[in-house]
């Protein structure tokens, strides 16, 4: 995707970055700057002078933290074009490894953190069931989230079909 | 109050099954009507799923919550990562015709209609609605003596023109919560910062996480407390897995115990660490479960 369709799709989203000041407030407030190299202030740039963002690092490095939003002057929902970004970055292709497993343990198991036999001893010791209430114990719910997933295309775009 | 159902999410469930059972012995010592909601997934897990694909969140998110409608009850988190995929996916429904459809197609699928006629709940802003404080004071028959550090967690008050509870940089309801069991809800530096956790950061780049663990971390150890308050599964993943990992890479050892809400409210509540599953973490910390026994026996 050009860098004009990255402005109008945060645009569709209902997100405006061109009043951003350049003012720095986001960046002073982001947790994350301050260990990595993220400059929440760069990404908006970025975002709005056509530098290629999708394949910039930073884009993963936000907690979703929601404080740069918070505190904006401008009143930018900064986190939520991040999270527009990204979305974009993944319909190109580009997602992290880490994310790829996650979304294949939500495709296998409905659950991105699945049970494991230590929590389900924990889970005896506390007299409860083995399984909880949840997909893990009710098969055609599990398939009910498959079927979901898949309407939705989301085992193509995670690269793992089912 | 309407009826609820309680969702469990991922985390509580299947790492910290302490969270899920206190959960239920504060909520039935309290007379709330909460049942299981059964069949539940993923929420989805926001900070990843929401930022891949709209549909996907919202047609698993919508899932989840039709269940709670098929039950005509309002859906209970424990979980702040839960709360804002959850909350933002029911509003975005309930307000966008076009958005509501779209997700309907796909729901139908599985036999299945989002109809928009439920809540989504938090349990902090819950228990300080409705019983509040005071009576929560009033059910309390172990009156904690501890120094507690409390941890909001980022998207329980934010984004604050979604969430309407108030402050993000200052708020209290959950400070009083704590209170309210006897506890001291200390002040520290950072208080409101981020563990570190959210938006697939802990996923894909463990070490910048630990790091922005790490300073929060340290202010606490400084503020001289006794555990850390959470309302948050992911944020408890955080603080307690992150001290073990913190240990192993780097060396360095905080021991700082970690509880969630609904642990500490059961502690009050005289349950004992054991049945709230407190000493099943992976920092157990002696000198606390003593403590704790102490209490017990006061
Ligand atoms: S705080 Fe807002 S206006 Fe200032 S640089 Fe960041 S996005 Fe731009
Ligand atoms: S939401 Fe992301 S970019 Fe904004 S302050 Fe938090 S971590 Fe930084």
């Amino acid at each position: 995707m050009n860098q004009s369709n990255i402005s109008n799709a945060l645009k569709d989203a209902g997100l405006e970055i061109l009043t951003c000041l350049q003012c720095g407030t986001c960046s002073g407030s982001c947790p994350s700057g301050r260990y990595t190299g993220m400059v929440t202030r760069k990404i908006i740039r970025k975002a709005r002078v056509g530098e290629d963002i999708l394949r910039d690092p930073d884009l993963w490095m936000c907690t979703t933290c929601y404080t740069c939003q918070e505190r904006c002057p401008r009143e930018i929902k900064i986190a939520d074009a991040i999270l527009t970004i990204r979305t974009i970055a993944v319909h190109e292709g580009i997602m992290l490894p880490a994310h790829r497993r996650v979304s294949e343990l939500v495709i296998e198991h409905g659950h991105a953190v699945p049970i494991n036999d230590a929590v389900k001893e924990k889970r005896k010791k506390l007299g409860m069931e083995t399984l909880p209430e949840t997909v893990h114990k009710y098969p055609e719910a599990l398939a009910d989230v498959q079927t979901l997933l898949k309407s939705c295309g989301f085992d193509k775009l995670a690269g793992s079909e089912i | 109050m309407k009826k609820l159902s309680l969702f469990l999410g991922c985390i509580t469930p299947n790492r910290y099954p302490g969270i899920e059972k206190a959960t239920k012995l504060c909520l039935e010592r309290l007379e709330i009507d909460c049942s299981d909601l059964p069949g539940a997934s993923c929420c989805p897990a926001p900070g990843v799923f929401r930022s891949f694909d709209k549909a996907t969140w919202l047609a698993l998110a919508s899932r989840n919550i039709v269940l709670s409608e098929e039950m005509e009850r309002d859906l209970l988190t424990i979980c702040n990562g839960c709360y804002g995929s959850l909350v933002d996916a029911n509003n975005e429904l309930k307000n966008d015709p076009a958005l509501k459809k779209s997700t309907n197609a796909h729901l139908e699928k599985i036999g299945k209609k989002f109809k928009g006629t439920v809540d989504v709940r938090h349990i902090v802003e819950l228990l300080y609605d409705e019983p509040g404080p005071e009576r929560i004071k009033e059910a309390v028959v172990k009156p904690l003596d501890l120094r507690v550090a409390l941890h909001y967690g980022c998207h329980l008050v934010k984004p604050s023109k979604e969430r309407e509870l108030g402050s993000a940089e200052d708020p209290t309801f959950f400070d009083e919560l704590v209170e309210a069991t006897g506890a001291e809800s200390v002040d520290y530096p950072d208080k409101m910062a981020c563990c570190g956790a959210g938006g697939g950061v802990r996923s894909a780049l463990l070490d910048k996480s630990l790091e922005i663990l790490e300073h929060k971390l340290s202010r606490i150890r400084d503020a001289d407390v006794d555990c850390i308050v959470n309302a948050c599964p992911f944020c408890h993943l955080q603080f307690d897995g992150g001290q073990a990992e913190i240990r192993e890479k780097h060396g360095v050892l905080y021991d700082i115990p970690v509880l969630h809400y609904s642990q500490l409210l059961g502690l009050a509540f005289g349950f004992s660490p054991e049945e709230l599953g407190i000493d099943l973490n992976l920092v157990t910390n002696q000198d606390f479960l003593e403590k704790l026994k102490k209490l017990a026996e006061g």
